[in-house]
């Protein structure tokens, strides 16, 4: 908006949902300590989805379980709305590479256990009504009262998918969710994590090996280079607007300028 | 949904890929006459097992017969030994040589045994009803009625052995489950128990059993309590619960770190997590140590009723073997086949709860 009373209109201050000050991990090895990072700076704006993808061992799964509190941070420090973490908390919900269902319970009583540690005062039904509707969005509305043990791996990831947002985080943490699958499948969920997403736009970060699912989800893909010592060396931006659709997104010219981009520095 | 009704997946763990089993499983037809043949080789080899036993007892009744003769012969002269001779062929049973029996003596001294407890049982009813009057007055009165107190009959035996062990099972449960959770859950604790552990899991129940004896012959002194029944499945209680307490303790401290992670982002609480994450998934161990814990238990009960003297099968091959009564021996080979097949079926009924609550295959 241009200036045309005359009276300064005061952009609100964007504040990052998610922010990583000059993070440092290291591990005390007997030859000195083994530096994983070394003062990562990053800044998540809400609603963003952000990729981070990189070769194995280069430290992003280090990165995302400091994130979710599941790993000490050796110096610096994680923000969460400007406020350092502590510990870990369903306010920061993690979707694990392996589904980690607990094959005792039923697809329902999976996501319901969260459900109840976040709406600890709703009634019964409405907890229910809570894990139904996720549990819907990802297409197992038949099959809630199976042991979770009894699902294919492409459904359990998909009570995994459920089961987070269900808990509704403020920031969700996707550590490779896909990459026990074959293609087929992956592609499937991609499709019903971002149908999800874009409804509920929640801020997420997601570590990937995969180049094309780097793209097709993300608003940005950080590259990161090979650690001891791993920085970010890279940061695309995918400008598809969204909803997206893979059909027009593998269509569009900018696709394979992305997948280029995005090779040559993880060849390099 | 795609993969909901066409499972495309490619499962690394395909535990429960059910169109691949059914792919695989073999047509109802062939099932039958499998099952058909593994009966056949199994009776094949009980009657291989029955000739072997006949042939084995007949080689030791004809070698105690013989030496015998010989021994009769020389002591007392030709006329003494023919007369003993004639006296086994008879099938007398004041001359018979006191060996190993046949599978036959070991059928009919079976069927003495049930007629026995058929003859105990209608004793038992019929002072029942002798003394039903009398036992009204002696309640009404506030006196305790009078029991029957005649011999236990093989049967009886057998139910009091079960009983025990049953009782013993569930102490060694009450102990080694809540135990082995603490322990499971605080290394510090496992390292400072470990040695405890370690030392008295190998002692044998026949110590077992003085150490019981000692302390509940001081905790229950005239209390005219039943002692050799406390003591006994006491005793088999102690003996059996290191199975279960060890599998509970490294059940627990083994769960999966995916689901420790789980739980710690669900912030659950203490008992929560407990309760919901780490019993749950220590399940499948705990049972393993629970199947473990019966067999043993079985096992040394016998051992334990026999030397505490206390009523059960233990006692009766023990009465059996002091007596040496002509079918003694063919009675405490029935006493065996009884054991073993109790054990089997207290096996069978833990390998089917084992199945029911566990999430994971159990090992046949």
């Amino acid at each position: 908006m241009k200036q045309s009373t005359g009276t300064a209109i005061v952009q609100p201050r964007r504040v990052p949902m998610l922010e990583m000050r000059d993070l440092t991990k290291k591990y005390p090895t007997p030859k000195g300590d083994y530096v994983v990072l070394e003062d990562l700076q990053l800044k998540i704006m809400p609603e963003e989805f952000v990729s981070i993808i990189g070769h194995s061992g280069c430290g992003k799964t280090t990165l995302l379980t400091m994130i979710a509190g599941l790993n000490e941070i050796s110096d610096g420090d994680i923000l969460v709305n400007e406020l350092p973490i502590l510990g870990p908390g369903p306010e920061r919900a993690v979707i694990f590479q392996a589904p980690s269902l607990f094959p005792w319970m039923t697809t329902l009583e999976n996501v319901l256990l969260g459900v109840r540690q976040v709406f600890p005062h709703g009634t019964k039904k409405e907890q229910l009504d809570i894990c139904k509707y996720y549990l819907n969005r990802v297409g197992l509305s038949e099959a809630l009262d199976r042991k979770a043990n009894q699902l294919s791996q492409g459904m359990q990831q998909r009570v995994g998918i459920a089961r987070a947002f269900a808990l509704k985080p403020k920031i969700l943490l996707l550590d490779e969710p896909f990459g026990m699958l074959d293609s087929l499948t992956r592609a499937d969920l991609q499709d019903v994590l971002l149908e999800i997403w874009d409804k509920e736009k929640i801020t997420a970060l997601q570590i990937t090996h995969d180049v094309d699912e780097a793209i097709f989800l993300a608003d940005r893909v950080i590259m990161m280079t090979s650690g001891p010592r791993a920085q970010i060396g890279d940061i695309l931006k995918i400008e598809f607007k969204r909803p997206r659709d893979r059909k027009s997104i593998l269509n569009h010219p900018d696709y394979y300028h992305y997948r280029k981009h995005l090779i040559d520095f993880l060849e390099r | 949904m795609s993969d909901f009704t066409i499972s495309v997946d490619k499962k690394p763990f395909a535990l429960f890929d059910r169109v691949k089993s059914l792919r695989i499983a073999p047509p109802p037809r062939k099932k039958l006459l499998d099952l058909f043949k593994n009966l056949a080789i199994s009776l094949l080899s009980m009657l291989v097992f029955l000739l072997v036993w006949q042939l084995g007892s007949s080689y030791l009744f004809n070698m105690e017969a013989s030496s015998k003769i010989e021994k009769a012969r020389i002591d007392q002269g030709d006329a003494a030994a023919a007369e003993l001779q004639m006296c086994i062929n008879s099938g007398n049973t004041s001359c018979q040589p006191n060996t190993l029996p046949s599978p036959a003596q070991v059928w009919s001294a079976g069927g003495v045994l049930w007629s026995d407890h058929v003859m105990i049982a209608r004793k038992k009813v019929e002072f029942k009803q002798k003394v039903a009057e009398t036992n009204q007055q002696r309640r009404a009165e506030g006196l305790t009625p009078i029991r029957y107190t005649g011999r236990p009959s093989f049967v009886d035996q057998i139910f009091t052995s079960i009983k025990t062990v049953l009782v013993g099972f569930l102490i060694s449960l009450l102990i080694a489950i809540p135990v082995g959770t603490v322990i499971g859950l605080n290394q510090t604790l496992r390292t400072s128990v470990n040695w405890l552990i370690q030392i008295f899991k190998p002692v044998s129940p026949v110590v077992w059993l003085l150490l019981v004896f000692m302390i509940v012959k001081t905790v229950t002194l005239n209390s005219g309590l039943d002692t050799s029944f406390i003591i006994s499945s006491i005793s088999v209680g102690l003996c059996a619960m290191w199975a279960t307490l060890v599998n509970t303790s490294l059940g627990v401290s083994s769960v999966n770190e995916d689901y420790l992670n789980v739980a710690k982002v669900l912030k659950l609480g203490v008992f929560k997590k407990i309760y919901r994450v780490i019993l749950p998934s220590a399940i499948p161990l705990i049972f393993t140590g629970m199947r473990i814990t019966v067999s043993v238990a079985w096992m040394v009960l016998i051992a334990i009723e026999l030397l505490a003297q206390s009523p059960g099968l233990g006692s009766f091959v023990w009465e059996e073997f002091q007596n040496g009564a002509n079918d003694s021996n063919a009675k405490i080979i029935v006493a065996m086949f009884v054991i073993g097949i109790i054990g089997f079926l207290l096996d069978r009924i833990m390998y089917w709860i084992q199945q029911s609550v566990s999430f994971e295959k159990a090992m046949a």
